[in-house]
C-alpha cells in the first residue's frame, strides 16, 4: 500500500479583490466576480516566491507526517513561475527540509499539473521501493498581464504531499492520466506573461481533459461518480470545475469542499493540490476522494483515493480555511508593487 | 552586491534552518555561529546545532529609510527576537499586522527571499518571523 502521509499548504496573506481589479480596468466587478466564481485571489508578497512557498507547504507536511526528513528519498517540485529560469528550486527546497544530500531531486513543468505528475513519480517510487518517501510539491505565483482576462484569476499558493507506505492517511489506489499536445496556453522563453487562447482554453483543452481523465481512472478503478464522498478538479475558476463535475454526474455537494478558487483563485500548480488537502482536511475514514488535475498543453493526472483511518491521528499543521481566513486587502497600487508590474520595480 | 555568492553559499545551512553554536561547557546559544564561546574562551566546547523557529519579541523598529536593495520593503519590521533557547538574533519581522510587532509577542519562523543582487542575479533566502497571534 503507497499513499498520502502528511500534507502542507502556503497561502500569501495578501489578497486583492476581483471587484478592486476591474475598478483600475473599467470594468463590471459584479459581472465579472460572478462570471468567473472568483471574487478575491492570494498575491504573494514582494519576498514570496514559488520557491518559499513550496519551502513552507513542505515544512508543514513533514510536521504533520512526523517523520525525519533524512527518510525523503524524492523531492519533485512542480511549477510554471520559477524563480530561476536554469537553477533547480527542488535543491532549495531539500535543503531547507534538511532533506538532503541523498535523494533524487528535480523541477517539473507541465504548466498547472506538474504538482499532480511528481506525484505520480513519488508513487512509483514508493511501489517499486526505490525509496522511503518522496515528496511532490505544485508552488505558483501566477502572473497576468495587466488588464487581461487572466489577471482576475491568476494568484499564488503551494501545496507539499508527502507519499510513502507507512502511516498512509489516503491511500492512492490507483492513477491515471490523459496527455495530448493542444496549445491553449503558453509562456515563450524571456516572455514575462503567459498567452492563451481565449475561448479555445474550454472545451477542446479544459472540459475534454479533465473529463477524459476522471473516466480514465475511474475505468482502472471501477468506480462510478456515486463512490465518491468528494471530487476535486483543476480549478482555474470557480465555474469550470462545477461544470466538468456535471457532465461526468457529480453533484455540487461532492464539489464543495474542494473547491478554494472563489476565495483564494487559481494557484496554478497548487490549485487542485489545494482542493485535496482541503478535502483531506476535512475526510473521515473509509472516504473515497477523485482527484483530477489539468496542465495546459495539455494533460490531466486523475487519482483514485482513499482514506485511511490513520486520518484520524494526524492533523494539519495549519488547515486551509485557517489560511484563507488569515488575510489582509490590498489595493491594486500596492499589488502592482508587490507582484513587481512595473518595469522598474 | 552585498555578499560574495562563495558566502551567501556557505551560510545556506545556517540561514535556512537557523543552525547556530551551542557551547557545552556553560550551555549558552549563539547565532548567528561563533567560532569561540565568550564567556568560557578557550574552554568553550561549541558545536552547531538547530535552533527552534520559536521565540518572543525583545524590541522592535519600524524601518522607513532603508539601506540599498530593500527600499521596495519599506516600511517593514526589524526585531530582536529571543528564541525559546535564550539565543538572540535580528530579524525582519514579517506577515503580522503593526499593532502586533512590540516587545513580548510570541513569533514563529518563515521562509522568505532575503534579497537577490538583480533580476538576474542570485536569489538569497533565509529566516524571516512573524507574530503567531494569541501564540504560546
Ligand atoms: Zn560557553
Amino acid at each position: 500500500m503507497a499513499g498520502i502521509i502528511g500534507y502542507g499548504v502556503s497561502i500569501p496573506r495578501f489578497r486583492i479583490k476581483t471587484e478592486e481589479i476591474a475598478r483600475v480596468w473599467g470594468k463590471n466587478g459584479a459581472h465579472i466576480t460572478s462570471g468567473l466564481g472568483v471574487k478575491e485571489k492570494a498575491v504573494a508578497s514582494i519576498d514570496e516566491d514559488s520557491a518559499t512557498l513550496a519551502v513552507e507547504a513542505s515544512r508543514r507536511a513533514v510536521l504533520m507526517a512526523g517523520i525525519d526528513p533524512q527518510k525523503i528519498g524524492a523531492v519533485y517540485v512542480g511549477s510554471e513561475s520559477k524563480p530561476y529560469a536554469v537553477k533547480p528550486t527542488a535543491s532549495i527546497v531539500a535543503d531547507a527540509l534538511m532533506a538532503g544530500p541523498d535523494l533524487m531531486a528535480a523541477d517539473y513543468e507541465f504548466a498547472c499539473k506538474a504538482g499532480t505528475a511528481g506525484m505520480q513519480n513519488c508513487l512509483g517510487l514508493v511501489l517499486s521501493g526505490m525509496v522511503d518517501v518522496g515528496l511532490a510539491v505544485g508552488a505558483d505565483t501566477a502572473q497576468g498581464r495587466p488588464g487581461d482576462a487572466l489577471e482576475f484569476s491568476a494568484a499564488s499558493g503551494g501545496a507539499a504531499f508527502l507519499v510513502g507506505s507507512k502511516n498512509v492517511i489516503a491511500e492512492i489506489n490507483c492513477t491515471y492520466s490523459f496527455t495530448t499536445d493542444t496549445p491553449d496556453f503558453w509562456r515563450r522563453q524571456h516572455a514575462e506573461f503567459p498567452q492563451h487562447a481565449g475561448r479555445f482554453t474550454g472545451e477542446p483543452a479544459y472540459f475534454r481533459h479533465v473529463v477524459s481523465g476522471a473516466k480514465g481512472v475511474m475505468k482502472k478503478a471501477k468506480t462510478k461518480p456515486e463512490d465518491y464522498q468528494h471530487a476535486v478538479f483543476h480549478q482555474p475558476n470557480g465555474k469550470f470545475p462545477e461544470r466538468a463535475g456535471h457532465m461526468l454526474g457529480f453533484s455540487k455537494e461532492q464539489l464543495q469542499t474542494g473547491l478554494v478558487t472563489p476565495s483564494i483563485g487559481n494557484t496554478y500548480s497548487g490549485a487542485s493540490l489545494i482542493g485535496l488537502a482541503a478535502v483531506l482536511d476535512e475526510a473521515k475514514p473509509g472516504d473515497r476522494i477523485l482527484c483530477v488535475s489539468y496542465g495546459s498543453g495539455a494533460g490531466s493526472d486523475g487519482f483514485d483515493i482513499t482514506v485511511t483511518p490513520e486520518i484520524k491521528n494526524k492533523k494539519p499543521v495549519v488547515s486551509v480555511k485557517q489560511l484563507v481566513a488569515d488575510k489582509q486587502y490590498i489595493d491594486y497600487g500596492l499589488y502592482v508593487k508587490h507582484r513587481r508590474k512595473l518595469k522598474s520595480l | 552586491m552585498r555578499e560574495a555568492l562563495p558566502l551567501m553559499w556557505r551560510n545556506i545551512a545556517e540561514r535556512y534552518n537557523l543552525i547556530g553554536t551551542h557551547c557545552a561547557t556553560c550551555g549558552s546559544n549563539y547565532y548567528p555561529q561563533r567560532k569561540v564561546c565568550p564567556k568560557c574562551r578557550r574552554k568553550g566546547q561549541l558545536e552547531g546545532r538547530v535552533f527552534p523557529g520559536k521565540g518572543v519579541i525583545l524590541s522592535s523598529s519600524q524601518v522607513f529609510v532603508s539601506p540599498k536593495g530593500f527600499e521596495h520593503e519599506t516600511p517593514y519590521w526589524l526585531a530582536v527576537v529571543e528564541l525559546d533557547n535564550h539565543a538572540k538574533l535580528l530579524t525582519q519581522v514579517v506577515d503580522s499586522a503593526d499593532d502586533q510587532v512590540k516587545a513580548g509577542a510570541r513569533v514563529e519562523v518563515v521562509f522568505r527571499k532575503i534579497y537577490e543582487d538583480s533580476h538576474e542575479g542570485a536569489i538569497a533566502y533565509g529566516y524571516k518571523f512573524k507574530v503567531v497571534p494569541g501564540g504560546k
